[in-house]
């Protein structure tokens, strides 16, 4: 038998607003994509490799809907997934997991207190932390990290950023480009290879997935260990099975 | 077979509600428990496992399982962290584990790009004789995240490469332990899941 090798991973995301599939371009102007639950059945049949829930309407109110929708997914589907969405303390993490969900992700939580981060490694592992990041290059090109779904300049930039949510034990990084997202014009991938340069971590590419090329070049000159991409598959555009193949066919480590 | 009983040690790991939905998927319906003669009584024990090794063994001590892990006599699967607590040490947290089995486990280190956690789908090589892997044609692909692995080791029965080759699967009379999720690894995780609750 041949020496095996780690395949890279195609994640759809799911953005959750009020228990419903949303999709937005630019964090605005959101559609509504479908019942959850179906569609992460309808991905995990089709081969997707993991699947990400974002909570973009997280508040306590939702919490429980946000509990219940975990645990249906994960007597749904028999692959991994990633909850996120106004996580901030270790009970919150605790009951996601306890809930189903296999990693949960960070993002204006882990800035206002990287500590955080520390503590639910040690809690829970370095593994089940994806620390999510959204930034976007500012006048002068420096990519500049947001908070708050994307509403609040952060004051850091992305690789120190990056690089202190790895020291402080995230286990995985999800970073979004958001000049990219929904715009469907291809990955960030100078940034995400400049990233893959200088962390250890697996970088998860969010924003811009547009066509199968875009998959493959993110693999490829953006050195990604995992594409994440939403409206795509959401609205039919490209199936997974059709881009597994077409990366497959270009020799990029594949899972079919 | 079905009529089974099959304990999930409960100690805090995270994955024990995935590795029941799993269960049931092939029919089976398991009790989550900490309770010492609960598991004690079990036909098959499952031993999960998501989290650090020093928490790990902090919540087993809390709840006086470390005694009596190492003493059970039924077949026990080992799920990931579940594995490494089979062995004698971890680098994790410097930990002393059960020490079922002899050896110790080791951080990947990161280096020439290889990334850390060893995080996605991969393969294990083993061989197909082994009761474990029945109906697996070679080649399946299952989901592992893990930052520390156990070594080659003699109770090695499957391996995996990164960076080095890894042992995946070992077996030491009663005590199986799998590195991946089999819960979480689709239709070759369930089918190995079954074996163990079937062939066993």
């Amino acid at each position: 038998m041949t020496a095996s090798t780690l395949a890279k991973r195609i994640i759809p995301c799911l953005d959750v607003k009020n228990g419903r599939t949303v999709k937005g371009v630019h964090f605005e102007s959101l559609r509504d994509a479908g019942d959850p639950v179906a569609l992460a059945a309808h991905y995990a049949c089709a081969g997707a490799d993991e699947l990400v829930f974002l909570d973009i309407s997280a508040t306590l109110e939702n919490r429980k809907t946000l509990l219940d929708l975990v645990s249906n997914v994960a007597t749904e589907v028999y692959i991994p997934f990633t909850v996120g969405g106004g996580i901030s303390s270790e009970s919150d993490v605790y009951s996601l997991l306890r809930a189903g969900a296999d990693k949960i992700s960070i993002n204006s939580s882990a800035i206002r207190s990287p500590e955080l981060i520390e503590r639910l490694a040690l809690n829970f592992g370095a593994q089940c932390i994806v620390v999510a990041i959204d930034a976007r290059p500012d006048e002068c090109g420096i990519w500049k990290v947001y908070s708050h779904g994307g509403t609040q300049n952060a004051g850091l930039d992305l690789f120190e950023w990056a690089v202190r949510a790895q020291d402080f034990g995230a286990g995985e990084i999800l970073f979004t480009a958001m000049s990219k997202d929904g715009t469907q014009s291809g990955y960030a991938t100078e940034a995400l290879a400049q990233l893959h340069d200088i962390i250890q971590i697996p970088i998860i590419a969010s924003g811009g997935a547009g066509t199968k090329e875009d998959f493959l070049n993110v693999f490829t000159s953006g050195k990604a260990d995992a594409a994440l991409a939403a409206s795509l598959f959401h609205f039919g555009l490209l199936s997974i099975s059709e881009l597994k193949s077409y990366l497959k066919d270009n020799k990029i480590p594949i899972r079919c | 077979m079905k009529n089974q009983k099959i304990v999930i040690i409960d100690y805090g790991a995270g994955n024990v509600f995935s590795v029941k939905n799993a269960l049931k998927a092939i029919g089976v319906e398991a009790i989550i428990s900490d309770h010492p003669n609960e598991i004690q009584e079990a036909d098959k024990v499952i031993f999960p496992g998501v989290g650090a090794a020093g928490n790990a063994m902090n919540q087993l001590n809390n709840k006086n399982l470390i005694e009596i892990i190492p003493a059970l006599r039924q077949p026990v699967l080992g799920i990931c962290l579940g594995m490494q607590l089979l062995m004698d040490f971890s680098e994790e947290d410097n930990t002393s584990c059960l020490g079922i089995i002899s050896g110790s486990v080791k951080k990947f280190k990161p280096f020439s790009g290889l990334r850390v956690p060893h995080m996605g789908w991969n393969s294990v090589s083993f061989s197909k004789e082994h009761r474990l892997f029945q109906g697996w044609k070679g080649g399946e692909w299952v989901y592992f995240v893990h930052s520390y692995y156990v070594a080659g080791n003699p109770f090695t029965i499957g391996i995996t490469e990164y960076q080095d080759s890894f042992t995946s699967v070992l077996e030491k009379e009663n005590f199986i332990g799998v590195q991946f999720h089999p819960e979480k690894s689709a239709e070759s995780g369930l089918r190995l899941i079954q074996n163990f609750i079937e062939l066993y």
